[in-house]
């Protein structure tokens, strides 16, 4: 290899070495173009979306649950309120094995297995991502050891929470409802009615009663706080809020007291009272006995308590004022009465015969009255007074079930009341069409005569007939029940009343009124059915006592209570109002299995009235405690 | 006075404008490790300190003359693929890929070693055959660059295994592959890829899908690259401004102190900072080219030529990942990354570099 050529190779080699060289700086410029027209593209074409996309991530909207109203009685006594405790809660998307944690917990703080069970029944019905509480109600000392340990447990929080509480109990129960923890039937619910956006953040919505009804008044309007967040979900600045509203505040026409003295008076009789003020319609008294602990509903109650309560032969959670319907049995005498005077088909004079049964012409079935041998020669007003079975069954022919119909539906019979509350039953009013929709069989003339004594088909809820009995106390005037006589602005504390509904005005002569009214009176008085219970009542009471029949009593067999297992046994009715002069009560008493309203009705009735008319609180139980069957059939 | 002479010869080994470039770079490292890590004094320090280290051997290695690194060309490539073997035998698992190797005192990674010892094996092996370039020179050559990135692709660690197979490249076009060799490898590789693909591993072949559309997996596979665009993008032509990045500040940007480093970057300064990072990446190219065309031996041309490359692919196939182009393979960013091992190793490359400048008259002569 001489040195000439060696130099030529050199110089040929450097010289392609120098173009691979400018070839490599030519590709690493055009890759470098590449990255830079990359970052144009992204971070100029695309700037405003990923802009957006990195405000997302930062920014979470966090819901501000409002606070829910309160619930108050007519004189202001707190019905349903919140307070604020402690909860220990938990996230199962986050703790990794769901057991060892709540294993973990149970070292910390104490976990009853009856917690741990509620906790994976509120995991079986939750929301994907859900918080869930395991425990409520946490002490100081207890926060103070979860907060120790909470470095070890993700997914595990202790947090402030509004509680909803029932401060009354089991009184008004059935009317006040309870809230609940919000299910995905709740949450379809709310997204038909397009306001699920203001659940963001609420757990509990109102499942029954008040609670229930006035949802949309109770829960307010939910806050938003706009919070940087970091990856891991934890909250830093908050950068902008819209605080909650707070739900607006009802006050009911109920008096808690009256209330708390009505179901006392039930003692161990199941069964309802309604009470309302024959002027305006307000219900001043809702009872369904027995009733139950609506705080154990609010945030998942435990399997052993809703057994419970749900295989109870009592059958605790039955709003039997809403939801109960029951033969009127001789109650519903005075509407008959009324129909009869306004038809013309009786005059007050008129009147029968009573051999203790009615047959029909060509039959010789005999519809018995309550009475073996009959209560003589009785005209309108002694038939109200001593509850004549024979008169009525007379008058129910003479009238005609089309007429009967016509006239009692009137008084809300057979019809939803309106009542503020939901799942109200109608109750039956029989009429031809009711019967041939309900089995294609006609109308036989002795379902008439039954029906004149509220026997048969007919079927009322106590509410119903407190209505009935207001409207014949004021005159005639329907009103629609109301529970709620106010509403109160959270933000303004203007009290806005909630306006009486007038659902008819039933035109009734002045002279038939006093005729049915007067006979009422003295039902109360010596000689009439009710007339023990308002012994010495220094006010006026009209009222009516009736049976309404459990079991069928066969032809030529004797009713005898004793002989009857109490579950057989009549229910007693009884209805009344006061001051009979200018009445401002009207009640409707169903007693279960209490055989006659006389002595098992009517004395829970005299105990609501002389607590709102006189103020007068009752000595003792006031109901007797144990069903009275040895008592004279006085209806 | 000695040591002053002393200093004064060792510190005229150094390319003062290479070095003034690098330390540049560091100083703006400096400033995005402290807001990628939070504000961490502890973190800033620490990547201080692994500068520091990696300076000293960068000047360590700038006073080595070539001749003697070419002498080392062959022990340390051997004591590279022993150390695969051994990693393939009896390496330590660590998140499902067999990397590491303990040797007792202290755990390395041999395919580190690699990126430097393949391009100084390669050059080494040119340099040999100098006068008389045959194809059979090229078989030779690739067979040496296949063994170890073999080894590596099997650990796995494919990004690794790509870049010593670049740095290998890189050589053998310096030295002159023919192009149409080239071409036929590009279309051979190009019909192989199907065939690579079914020998990817699950992960692997989620990536490039993932690169493809992130949407498709958001939480999982999707996420950093997703989180990483999102930085990039909102930092819009001017950036957030440093310390003001909300992705990387609020935990929404993964590995932000070390592979996805850029991404803070991007956010907190926007495109006018980019640009400003490129043009430094390109001025660091460009003088380590220079240094490369004035190289005096092969050996020294090779090496600079493919070491600048291997910088450049380094810093181009992490930005690419950053911002969205390429799929995530772990490559940090040269001497911006938090990480003591990469950055010795990339200026254990530029102090070769500033050998082969600053020796090349004592070579010629």
């Amino acid at each position: 290899m001489n040195s000439r050529t060696e130099i030529r190779n050199y110089r040929v080699e450097l010289a392609g070495f120098r173009q691979r060289v400018v070839v490599a700086v030519g590709f690493v410029l055009v890759m470098f173009l590449l990255l830079l027209s990359r970052f144009f593209y992204v971070q100029v074409l695309q700037y405003q979306h990923y802009h957006t996309l990195a405000e997302n991530n930062r920014i979470s909207l966090v819901p501000s649950p409002p606070n829910r109203g309160l619930i108050l009685d007519r004189n202001g006594v707190v019905m349903a309120h919140n307070y604020s405790a402690y909860t220990l809660e938990i996230t199962p998307s986050k703790t990794g094995k769901l057991d060892a944690t709540l294993d973990a917990l149970a070292k910390i703080v104490e976990v009853t297995p009856g917690q741990r069970k509620r906790f994976a029944k509120l995991m079986a019905e939750s929301r994907n991502f859900e918080t869930l509480p395991l425990r409520a109600h946490l002490s100081d000392e207890e926060v103070a050891r979860l907060a120790a340990n909470r470095y070890r447990l993700p997914g595990v929080e202790v947090r402030a929470r509004l509680f909803r509480q029932y401060p009354l109990q089991t009184s008004a129960s059935h009317l006040l409802g309870y809230i609940g923890r919000i299910n995905d039937k709740d949450v379809e619910r709310l997204q038909a009615a397009g306001v699920y956006d203001n659940y963001r953040g609420s757990d509990h919505i109102g499942k029954v009663g008040i609670e229930q009804s006035y949802e949309r008044e109770l829960h307010g309007v939910t806050g938003t706080e706009q919070v940087e967040t970091d990856a891991n979900g934890h909250a830093g600045r908050v950068l902008a809020r819209t605080p909650p509203i707070s739900g607006n505040s009802l006050v009911l026409y109920l008096d808690s007291k009256l209330q708390a003295i009505a179901e006392q008076a039930f003692g161990n009789y199941r069964g309802a009272l309604v009470a309302i003020d024959p002027r305006n319609g307000g219900v001043l008294a809702f009872v369904s006995q027995p009733g139950y602990d609506p705080n154990l509903f609010v945030d998942g109650i435990d399997t052993t308590s809703w057994n419970e309560l749900n295989n109870s032969p009592d059958r605790p959670l039955l709003n039997r004022a809403l939801r109960g319907a029951y033969p009127e049995g001789s109650t519903l005498k005075p509407f008959m009465a009324l129909a009869g005077l306004s038809d013309g088909v009786r005059k007050p004079s008129d009147s029968i015969a009573d051999p203790g049964y009615f047959m029909l012409p060509n039959s010789s079935h005999r519809y018995r009255d309550w009475k073996a041998g009959g209560h003589g020669t009785v005209d309108m007003h002694k038939a109200i007074v001593v509850s004549c079975d024979t008169y009525f069954y007379r008058l129910a022919n003479d009238l005609g079930i089309d007429r009967m119909h016509a006239y009692l539906g009137q008084f809300g019979f057979g019809q939803k009341s309106g009542i503020d509350m939901e799942g109200e039953l109608a109750g039956v009013l029989p009429s031809r069409e009711w019967k041939a929709k309900r089995s294609k069989m006609p109308w036989f003339p002795g379902e008439t005569v039954i029906a004149g004594i509220g026997q048969g088909y007919n079927l009322a809820t106590p509410l119903q007939l407190a209505v009935a009995t207001a409207a014949l106390a004021n005159g005639g005037t329907v009103y629609k029940p109301q529970l709620v006589q106010a509403i109160i602005d959270s933000r303004t504390g203007k009290r806005t009343p909630v306006a009486p509904q007038i659902v008819r005005k039933i035109a009734i002569s002045a002279a038939d009124l006093d005729v049915v009214r007067a006979a009422m009176e003295d039902v109360t008085r010596p000689g009439g059915t009710a007339s023990v219970a308002n012994a010495g009542v220094s006010y006026r009471v009209a009222a009516k006592t009736g049976t309404a029949q459990v079991v069928g009593i066969k032809q030529g067999a004797k009713y005898d209570a004793k002989r009857l297992l109490a579950i057989h046994r009549d229910h007693a009715v009884y209805i009344a109002y006061a001051p009979a002069e200018a009445p401002t009560i009207a009640v409707a008493v169903l007693v279960e299995n209490g055989s006659h309203g006389g002595t098992t009705a009517a004395p829970i009735a005299r105990a609501v009235m002389d607590y709102y008319l006189l103020g007068k609180l009752p000595k003792a139980v006031v109901a007797p405690a144990t069903p009275a069957p040895g008592d004279a059939h006085a209806d | 006075m000695r040591i002053k002479r002393w200093g004064l010869r060792v510190l005229a080994h150094i390319d003062l404008p290479l070095l003034l470039l690098l330390l540049l770079l560091m100083g703006m490292s400096l400033f995005v490790q402290y807001s990628a890590s939070g504000q961490s004094d502890a973190r800033v320090i620490s990547h201080g300190v692994n500068m520091l280290v990696a300076l000293t051997i960068m000047v360590v290695v700038a006073n080595i003359p070539p001749q003697y690194l070419l002498s080392l060309a062959v022990p340390l490539y051997a004591v590279g693929v022993v150390l695969l073997l051994g990693v393939a035998t009896a390496g330590e698992v660590v998140n499902g890929s067999r990397r590491w190797l303990n040797l007792g005192v202290t755990r390395i990674q041999p395919s580190e070693i690699m990126k430097i010892a393949m391009p100084l094996m390669l050059a080494w092996y040119f340099h040999r055959h100098e006068a008389m370039l045959r194809l059979r020179d090229y078989g030779v050559a690739a067979l040496l660059l296949i063994v170890p990135v073999a080894l590596v692709a099997k650990q796995p660690d494919l990004g690794t295994a790509l870049l010593i197979s670049a740095s290998g490249f890189y050589v053998l076009f310096f030295a002159g592959l023919p192009w149409r060799i080239m071409l036929g490898m590009a279309v051979v590789g190009g019909a192989s890829l199907p065939v690579a693909w079914h020998f990817m591993h699950d992960y692997q072949q989620k990536r490039v899908l993932t690169l493809i559309d992130p949407t498709q997996d958001p939480l999982g596979a999707g996420y950093h690259i997703i989180q990483s665009t999102i930085a990039m993008g909102s930092g819009g032509s001017f950036g957030k401004g440093w310390l003001h990045g909300t992705q990387t500040h609020l935990d929404f940007l993964p590995e932000r102190t070390t592979d996805f480093v850029f991404a803070v970057f991007g956010e907190e300064f926007g495109l006018l900072g980019n640009v400003l990072l490129l043009s430094l990446f390109l001025a660091i190219i460009v003088r380590g080219m220079m240094i490369a065309v004035s190289a005096p031996t092969l050996f020294a041309r090779l090496m600079a030529g493919s070491l600048t490359l291997a910088f450049f692919t380094y810093a181009f196939v992490n930005m690419g990942m950053v911002s969205g182009i390429l799929p995530v393979v772990g490559v940090p960013l040269p001497l911006v990354s938090y990480g003591g091992t990469a950055m010795v190793t990339v200026m254990l490359g530029f102090g070769i570099l500033m050998s082969v400048k600053t020796h090349r008259k004592l070579l010629k002569s």
